[in-house]
């Protein structure tokens, strides 16, 4: 038992010096009925690093490795490739395993970490505050409807119909248990959003209304009007994420009048991991709003010497402190994948950020046009960054999905998986693309599509 | 590690202000204690460490006329500034690698590094979350066989392992309780949580929509079960339970109080946040546990990451599990793994709906059944037996000079809670606790729970050596008899750490969140 340093020796003394005759002494607490006579039935007994490697490997060699075959999957968590440094500075035992900073004297390293997480997260959303990370993109979602009707006092939420489904599925489960009113809709497959419906759709009722950017189709549009909309009916424009880099191209939420921004920020840092751990952004444009955010803070300070040093601050708002009235129940954040994140923007920096996102823009481009000449096969976006939306002409994606998966291409997501039983969904296909995206994987799964396509009924 | 100081040296403390003396340096810097400014301070806008081709502003776009044209406002640095920039910061850190880190209901224990390793194999860490099912088999057994273990160790029968930490689910606990409830019919509006219950547990109620009512507790640091069930009714949904609880505690009338909860027709919620102390010896089920989470984060050794990732799986009774969130894995008389997510209607029965985007904290699952086949069932015991061992080892070591308000109430569980009383002339725990952070380690849990004046909750973990707990206690025992005498220089303790004392309050009336300039 190689993680447990007390010897036989070692606990005799202590249960001397305790007064106890054995260590069941000192369960006597637990009662009869839930005593046991020995270690739990039914679970293997421990065992060395080499058999436990050597399970967990055969486990791991059961999946496909994105990174082994053409890869298209995009839908909320995108394949990026991780500078090698990232990997190791987060392995750094002083990073991996502190916690959270309650101690700030002896937690700088976390801290001034998140002081610029957080201001790197800002500027790229165009917000004035970023917070110090939520569980991932679709959590995010829903806190930031939930701030908003706080902040307005109001209880409806209209969603966008090309709002991320899985986002709109956490929303709504967790509105139904708040009592708010959740509006939402699916996504119209038409070339672009549909935003003079939903700004129909806005009323004096309306705490917020969300719209993703880019959407779950890929597309991007000016969000400014609905934000224009939003504001003239006194509610919040709430604009979600799901692939940060896109905002090194296009531009930032902020700049046209989002309120809340939130979103996924896994695309920088922290790889795919079959979903999870991921990253939740969140942030605000406006500072008033702070003290209505979910989630820890970090500030700036001095220390008693007028050194410069950080806190996590505003915790009046956290459940340690304000328990049933808090703004979350969150404890536990993402931390680590935070500085995952800032570490890999730290690498790139602005003009990195900018080229990554013209690299993957410019393989969209090019994959979208070459898949356009597959027979049967249409692009549905008028505009898109690194992902968009292939109508199959009738075939169902899924099986195509499948089928591509079988001749060794993971060849996208279908809307038939992310809409089970919208008819009018089924045959559209999901493409991303990413600078990991090889010529020659855009012509494999040009090629694989053309045959599955042929053969799919 | 953590080995006594044999040579006898100390840092004098012969100034004014009790700095040990030394000539100033021009960098600021002292030795191996290195100031780091801030990213944006040594950023710049035109500097990368990545090598990607430079953008083609000729080049055709689909952007819809929304390509960026101002300044994003972000600084670059290469790959030597980074690492340097990095490994700066993580030097003004404690870590469990560093050191003792006895932080009460955290569950600071080591973080086998095996973990690490099976964490980025490829077939886990490089796999998308919306592949083809027949593509991740893999990772849908990790998943299921995660579960298995857990409900094993817990004797639940059932298991939600997608949300994301423990107070992700704790809500998941009270949403399936809330959903029980819908499906009878039965619109109950209260959730008693005892006053010592972590934060959350109320947190999570009122977000679910419950009035939360305190239950109060008796002299001897346990739940008072006569004062709960002259409460319980037909208006109460649930009771949330800490077991063992933060006052470090077993609730020895759990079994009762759960039977009085089930025959007024409640549910009962277990915090599972110190489930370390009996995992592999007692399992909640016996106890008539409906759920209960379980922090892989704690229990299980997957690292705190200076505040997450975490991950929270929930067990279930028979009663409460075809409430559980999607989506969840099943396996067909084949033996193939699947999702059962929105779209298989049937077998969803009356699950209350999906809590996040995709299954959990896949990262998390292969490191926490990585450590529990390490560890195996008679492993886990022994973790759950040190742990228990370790803390009351350091209850019976402190307990004649420093106020243990429940000492007397038997053997502690894997965390010993103290108290400020008999600290004199304005000494606090506060003191007490950057005093410890002078010699070398980080505090234990301070002013939680709120039922102790002052508390001070030690949880050692069962991955310290007798060495290493020794020397902390003569440590705990020095700064705590300095706290007894008044001795004033504690109030500005520390005066090792990379910060002296900082303005909490400062920062919080003129917040100050992100870099300007």
């Amino acid at each position: 038992m190689r993680y447990l340093p007390l010897t036989d020796t070692d606990r005799q003394a202590m249960l001397a010096k305790i007064g106890a005759a054995s260590v069941d002494d000192l369960f006597v607490d637990v009662p009869e009925v839930a005593r046991l006579d020995g270690p739990i039935r039914g679970l293997p007994m421990h065992a060395g690093e080499m058999a436990v490697e050597r399970h967990m490997k055969s486990l791991a060699a059961k999946n496909l490795v994105a990174g082994d075959v053409p890869f298209f999957l995009g839908a909320g968590a995108y394949r990026h490739h991780v500078p090698a440094s990232v990997d190791t500075i987060i392995q750094r035992g002083e990073f991996l395993t502190a916690y959270t900073p309650y101690q700030p004297e002896i937690a700088q390293g976390t801290l001034q970490m998140l002081f610029e997480f957080q201001t790197q997260v800002a500027r790229l959303y165009g917000c004035a505050v970023a917070n110090a990370s939520l569980y991932d993109g679709s959590t995010a979602c829903w806190e930031a409807v939930a701030m908003a009707t706080r902040v307005t006092r109001r209880k409806r939420a209209v969603l966008s119909g090309a709002l991320h489904p899985h986002y709109a599925s956490v929303v709504k489960t967790m509105a139904h248990f708040t009592g708010d009113e959740i509006a939402d809709a699916q996504p119209a497959i038409q070339p672009e959003p549909d935003l003079d419906g939903l700004i129909a759709r806005i009323d004096e009722e309306t705490a917020c209304v969300v719209v993703q950017y880019p959407d779950i189709l890929g597309r991007i549009s000016d969000l400014t009007p609905v934000a224009e909309a939003a504001h003239a009916k006194g509610a919040l424009l709430v604009v979600v994420n799901t692939e940060p880099v896109a905002l090194g191209a296009i531009k930032s939420p902020g700049e046209m009048g989002a309120d809340i921004v939130v979103g996924e920020g896994q695309s920088l840092g922290v790889g795919l991991q079959f979903g999870g751990p991921y990253l939740g952004l969140f942030a605000v444009r406006d500072a008033k709003h702070v003290r209505q955010m979910p989630g820890r803070l970090c500030g700036e300070t001095v220390d008693a010497e007028g050194k410069r040093g950080f806190v996590l601050t505003l915790s009046t708002r956290e459940q340690h402190i304000r328990r049933e009235k808090a703004t979350s129940n969150i404890c536990t954040n993402s931390g680590l994948c935070a500085l995952a994140f800032s570490v890999h923007m730290t690498l790139l920096g602005e003009r990195g950020l900018r080229e990554l996102a013209a690299e993957n823009h410019r393989l969209a481009c090019l994959a979208a046009d070459r898949l356009a000449k597959v027979p049967g096969v249409e692009v549905l976006n008028t505009a898109f960054f690194n992902e968009f939306t292939l109508m199959l002409g009738g075939k169902p994606a899924r099986q195509i999905v499948r089928d591509l998966a079988d001749r060794g291409v993971l060849g996208g997501v279908s809307l038939g998986r992310l809409y089970p039983g919208v008819e009018a969904l089924e045959h559209a296909l999901l493409v991303a693309v990413t600078e990991t995206t090889t010529e020659e994987d855009i012509e494999a799964l040009a090629r694989e599509l053309e045959t599955s396509i042929k053969e799919t009924v | 590690m953590n080995a006594p100081n044999t040579s006898g040296w100390k840092p004098e403390m012969t100034a004014a202000d009790g700095m040990h003396s030394g000539p100033a340096t021009t960098t600021g810097n002292r030795a191996l204690m290195l100031e780091e400014p801030l990213l944006f301070e040594i950023g710049r806008t035109d500097v990368t460490g990545v090598d990607l081709p430079a953008v083609d502003a000729s080049a055709p776009t689909r952007l819809g006329g929304l390509a960026r044209s101002n300044a994003i406002g972000l600084v670059g640095l290469t790959e030597p500034e980074t690492v340097r920039h990095y490994t700066r910061l993580s030097r003004q850190n404690y870590g469990i690698d560093l050191g003792f880190f006895p932080l009460g209901s955290c569950t600071m224990k080591h973080n086998p590094r095996l973990n690490e390793k099976v964490a980025r194999l490829p077939g886990f860490a490089d796999i998308h979350p919306l592949a083809p099912q027949n593509a991740v088999q893999g990772a849908l057994e990790v998943i299921s066989q995660l579960g298995e273990w857990l409900c094993k160790l817990t004797g639940m029968p059932a298991v939600a392992m997608s949300p994301k930490a423990g107070a992700h689910g704790e809500l998941c606990g009270i949403l399936a309780i809330r959903a029980a409830h819908e499906a009878r019919g039965d619109a109950r509006e209260v959730v008693l949580v005892p006053e010592s219950a972590h934060g959350t547990n109320p947190a999570t109620a009122a977000f679910a929509n419950y009035r939360v009512e305190d239950i109060p507790a008796t002299p001897e640091g346990r739940v008072d079960v006569a004062a709960l069930k002259a409460r319980l009714g037909p208006d109460v949904a649930a009771v949330m339970i800490t077991n063992p609880n933060t006052c470090g505690l077993f609730e020895k009338d759990f079994r009762e109080i759960a039977d009085a909860v089930h025959a007024a027709g409640g549910y009962v919620y277990c915090d599972g946040a110190n489930f370390n102390a009996i995992v592999g010896r007692v399992r909640p089920g016996d106890l008539g546990v409906d759920a209960m989470h379980i922090n892989l984060h704690k229990t299980f050794s997957t690292p705190h990451g200076g505040g997450g990732p975490g991950s929270g799986p929930v067990v279930f009774s028979e009663a409460l599990a075809p409430f559980a969130p999607l989506p969840f894995v099943r396996q067909d008389e084949g033996g193939t793994f699947y999702l059962v997510e929105e779209e298989n209607r049937a077998e969803r029965g009356p699950s209350f709906g999906r809590m996040t985007a995709f299954h959990g904290q896949m990262g998390m699952f292969t490191r926490a059944l990585t450590y529990m086949l390490s560890h195996g069932a008679d492993g886990l015991k022994q973790v759950a037996e040190d742990a228990v061992l370790n803390a009351n080892y350091i209850l019976r070591s402190m307990e004649d000079i420093l106020h243990a308000p429940f000492a007397a109430s038997g053997p502690c569980m894997h965390e010993a809670l103290f108290g400020d009383k008999d600290f004199t002339e304005g000494l606090t725990t506060l003191d007490v606790a950057k005093g410890l952070i002078d010699e070398g380690y980080h505090p234990m849990t301070v002013y939680f729970p709120l039922v102790v004046h002052g508390a001070m909750l030690v949880e050692p973990t069962e991955t310290e050596s007798k060495a290493a707990i020794d020397q902390f206690i003569t440590a705990f025992r020095a700064v705590v008899e300095r706290a007894l005498a008044g001795d004033q220089g504690l109030k500005q303790a520390p005066y090792y750490a990379p910060r002296r004392r900082l303005d909490e309050t400062a920062a919080a009336r003129k917040p100050k969140l992100a870099f300007e300039g």
